[in-house]
């Protein structure tokens, strides 16, 4: 591959927000859990849910403060590296972006320190709310970075204006209300409840393992393992509708995940298993299950979803309509408020794939000079790699279902055979920790890589999205950026650790103090830990 | 919908550019003290219990000042299209520099104390100092390249062509209005230590903010003789259009005249500097006697009058360009449509008031000097 500056400021974006979002989920999920904690704590004012609050509240924040401080990259690195998309969409794709700010982080960010500082300047009910508060921040504050991502996805609410060359809001209802944006927002914060859910879990049992914080780590299984079932049963849920709305929408990213090359009949199968090849369009050794495609893409057993093979074609003609647009587009810049009636009406008619005769740009400067050959290779540059799309989307939901059995098990345990675990449930607990990750990782993978040659889809290709820079400075910012975020990673890590092995340290005597008290009410007579300890 | 009709397209360009305004003030308010005071944390801070208290100092109160930084550019994103895509991608080795200071300076406060390693703490102070310094002092370099205008152009389909590079920046005029930024920053910093701490912290605070605040009054006088003598203004040939489509390339500008004539056609803008000379003249007398919440009101007042002066000299240019006049951004040629303003000014009228009032809750519940009993006391959960 050619390191053009299109390919690079793509590495450097991929780079930065699969990092970013290595902090993220946890953030939406612990800011939730500790909220919950607190909340136990202030209403059964039993001092080990202060405990719990603080320990995992430490946790938190040294996740929080990365996951805060790579945002910034994220927000910055549009009008650093992608320039043109930045003009060419900022009037829609813009203001989620700032109302995140209004709305969301400044209530997130302003409150977080008083959760850390306020213990003794608040009363107990004051910081119940401030916990809280922190905890509806970040959770709005990824409905509005998602209401963004799900315009790139599937853009609505928007038109082309030729006078100004950029995409304009038409309507800020249907950008909010976008389908995909909904699902995607619910589908990615439960997967962050389910990726905090699993840390608290995977961080007691090891506890448990050892045999040290038991109390606290007990009752912190019990709210994570219901909290964390409920999540995972929701991610899948939402990822089924995720589904469904690309089955509509995007279609090309659902052809290309499945890796179905032509058009199946309906109800068309799911491939379990197999290898694709793109040169040869075909899958080999695929295992398939009948149906179960159809109903993800059409939730029908009659209607059908168009393969690769079909859409390129689709595609084809789309570029040929966009290059009308674009005739009718250069007349129109030059005429300006001149132009003729019927060259506005041309425009208006294929204006919706202006950005298709765009993909010709690779191969020629001026799109109307287009050969045949070119026209046919700007329609095959539709189809987004196959093999990286198909394995990555099957390593996400296979992780899924694992994690709806782990968090069901747990649950299970803790509910009804008062929190007895077996080692093997606990070890394979500490060993799923990262698991989450991984699922979350690929999911952007999917979503983004399988959103390509566009970055917003079907309008705006992503190689001419980007700023106009040199090799140099981006191969320069790379070099930094991973320099820079390796360190942060090992310092992050290296904390995480310290304070996981260290344990609770503040509330401790009074917390072991209150236990001793009341230990005649949590065990039974013979001096074993009762079947059904409620989690006080 | 035609509801934002109710407003009118020019209206709401000048509400935005406000706005803007509003936004960057906010930020060199609030984020403003919290780099003033690591820039000058190894200097008024010796031992370890003293630079604990001076990060605890704005230790529960960075983050939220920080989303001012953010959510400028999300506004400017959002309200100003090509101001974000030109001076974003324009001063990118610059913006890639603030955003590792906006980065490491996070990360220092939360981690600094969470390990008694000297080595590792005397580390992360400097990460403090460096995430205060820098930023201070390449925002300074901007606003002087800005009014200086920046070598880029806009082609026919408004993809911005940025011409000069990361050491064109750093121009004589540009390094005078980096350093009144710089050194305005550290008198605020000082202010707020002055208010927040005591004794040896206090003192040292007052005497460096001083310093600080001679060199920034001096700094703004020169920048501004600067301006009359030297440095070149911009102005269109034509009455500009303001209700027009938002695209820069549509009006014709030249350079040449000077900035300082925006004095004579709106005479009441002479108001913003003799704020800044006034706050910042008062600031420097209560560093030496005063009372410690009036002079940090003063410190504010000071910025906040630089900061606008810069913007209302330059009205209604935001981002001239000094290589094809015709590319420049302004007010009636660079925003978001019509529709966009008004939906953001909808969300901002809703949400601004509530951010100001849990913004001034959290400081009133703070409110109170750290001192290093604090910090001994309270050792497992301050910075």
């Amino acid at each position: 591959m050619e390191l053009d500056v299109v390919e690079l400021s793509r590495l450097q974006f991929a780079m930065t927000a699969l990092y970013h979002f290595l902090f993220v989920p946890l953030t939406l999920g612990l800011s939730i859990l500790v909220a919950i904690m607190e909340t136990v704590f202030v209403m059964t004012g039993r001092p080990i849910w202060r405990q719990m609050t603080k320990f995992w509240g430490t946790l938190f924040g040294i996740n929080f403060v990365l996951g805060v401080a790579t945002g910034i990259t994220m927000e910055f690195q549009f009008g650093m590296n992608w320039a043109y998309y930045s003009h060419y969409v900022g009037d829609v794709f813009g203001a989620p972006l700032a109302i995140e700010g209004l709305m969301a982080f400044f209530l997130e960010a302003t409150f977080v320190g008083l959760f850390f500082f306020g213990w003794d300047k608040l009363s107990r009910v004051k910081h119940l709310m401030v916990a809280w508060l922190v905890a509806i921040g970040s959770n709005f504050s990824a409905l509005w970075i998602l209401i963004a991502n799900g315009w790139m996805q599937h853009p609505v609410g928007a038109e082309f204006n030729p006078m100004t060359m950029r995409m304009e809001m038409t309507s800020f209802f249907d950008v909010v209300f976008n389908e995909v944006a909904q699902a995607k927002f619910v589908h990615t914060v439960s997967a962050g409840y389910v990726t905090a859910a699993m840390f608290v879990m995977g961080v007691s049992a090891w506890y448990l393992l050892k045999g040290r914080h038991i109390e606290l780590a007990r009752r912190s299984i019990t709210v994570a393992a219901s909290f964390g079932l409920a999540s995972a049963i929701s991610v899948v849920v939402l990822g089924d509708e995720s589904g469904y709305d690309a089955g509509m929408n995007q279609k090309m990213k659902l052809a290309a995940i499945e890796a179905m090359w032509e058009t199946e009949e309906a109800p068309a199968p799911f491939t379990l298993v197999g290898i694709p090849d793109q040169e040869a369009r075909e899958t080999k050794y695929a295992i398939h299950v009948p149906y179960v495609m159809g109903l993800i893409g059409t939730r029908s057993l009659t209607e059908e979803i168009p393969g690769i093979a079909e859409l390129v074609e689709q595609a084809e003609g789309q570029v040929r309509s966009g290059i009308i647009a674009y005739d009718a587009l250069m007349t129109i810049q030059e005429q300006q408020n001149n132009t003729p009636a019927d060259v506005m009406e041309t425009f208006e008619q294929h204006s919706d794939d202006l950005g298709y005769a765009f993909l010709l740009l690779r191969y020629v400067d001026d799109p109307r000079n287009a050969t045949e050959e070119q026209i046919v290779m700007a329609a095959n540059d539709t189809v987004p790699h196959v093999w990286p799309m198909f394995w990555a989307f099957r390593i996400m939901v296979g992780i899924g279902m694992a994690l709806i059995l782990i968090n069901g098990y747990f649950f299970v345990r803790s509910s009804f055979k008062g929190m007895d675990y077996p080692r093997w449930a606990l070890r394979l607990s500490v060993a799923a920790i990262p698991l989450p990750w991984i699922a979350a990782e690929m999911g952007w993978i999917v979503a983004e890589y399988g959103r390509q040659p566009w970055t917003v889809d079907g309008i705006l290709p992503t190689a001419l999205s980007v700023s106009h820079l040199s090799v140099t400075q981006l191969l320069l910012t790379i070099a930094g950026f991973a320099l820079f975020y390796s360190v942060l990673f090992i310092v992050e890590m290296g904390l995480m650790i310290k304070y996981i092995k260290k344990g609770p340290t503040q509330d401790v005597a009074v917390t072991d103090e209150w236990m001793a008290k009341h230990e005649h009410r949590l065990r039974t007579h013979d001096g074993n830990v009762p079947e059904f300890t409620p989690a006080e | 919908m035609i509801l934002h009709e109710l407003i009118s397209f020019e209206l709401l360009r000048v509400i935005w550019w406000g706005l803007l305004g509003v936004l960057l003030i906010g930020f060199a308010l609030t984020d403003g003290f919290d780099m003033g005071t690591g820039a000058l944390l190894p200097f008024v801070a010796k031992t370890d219990t003293e630079r604990r208290v001076v990060i605890n100092t704005v230790g529960p109160v960075w983050e939220g000042n920080q989303v001012w930084f953010i959510l400028g550019g999300g506004a400017i994103f959002a309200a100003w299209p090509p101001l974000y895509a030109v001076s974003f991608s324009g001063f990118y080795m610059a913006m890639f520099i603030v955003l590792c200071a906006f980065i490491v300076r996070p990360v220092a406060f939360k981690y600094r104390s969470k390990r008694p390693s000297p080595t590792w703490r005397s580390t992360w102070d400097w990460a403090l100092f460096a995430g205060g310094a820098v930023p201070a002092l390449i925002f300074g370099v901007a606003v002087g390249n800005v009014l200086r205008g920046v070598p880029f152009h806009l082609t026919q389909s408004l993809m911005p062509i940025y011409e000069g590079s990361f050491f064109g920046l750093l121009n004589p005029f540009a390094l005078l209005t980096g350093v009144v930024s710089l050194s305005m920053l550290i008198m605020h910093g000082a202010a707020w230590l002055n208010l927040k701490t005591e004794g040896r912290i206090q003192s040292r605070a007052r005497r460096y903010g001083f310093t600080a605040g001679v060199v920034a009054i001096i700094g703004y006088a020169v920048a501004g003789a600067w301006l009359a003598l030297i440095t070149d203004g911009y102005s269109f040939v034509n009455a500009a259009v303001t209700d027009g489509p938002s695209n820069p390339l549509m009006s014709d500008v030249v350079k040449g005249g000077s900035w300082l004539a925006a004095y004579s056609d709106r005479p009441w803008i002479i108001v913003a500097p003799i704020m800044g000379f006034v706050g910042m003249l008062m600031a420097l007398r209560g560093l030496t006697s005063g009372g410690e919440a009036t002079t940090m009101l003063w410190s504010k007042l000071g910025i906040l009058g630089v900061v606008s002066s810069v913007g209302l000299t330059m009205f209604p240019f935001i981002l001239p360009s000094s290589t094809d006049p015709d590319s420049s951004l302004t007010v009636w040629d660079a925003s978001s449509s019509h529709l966009t303003l008004f939906v953001m000014l909808v969300a901002t009228v809703i949400f601004m008031p509530l951010i100001l009032m849990y913004t001034s809750w959290v400081y009133s519940v703070l409110w109170g000097k750290v001192t290093e009993d604090d910090v001994n006391a309270n050792g497992e959960t301050l910075y």
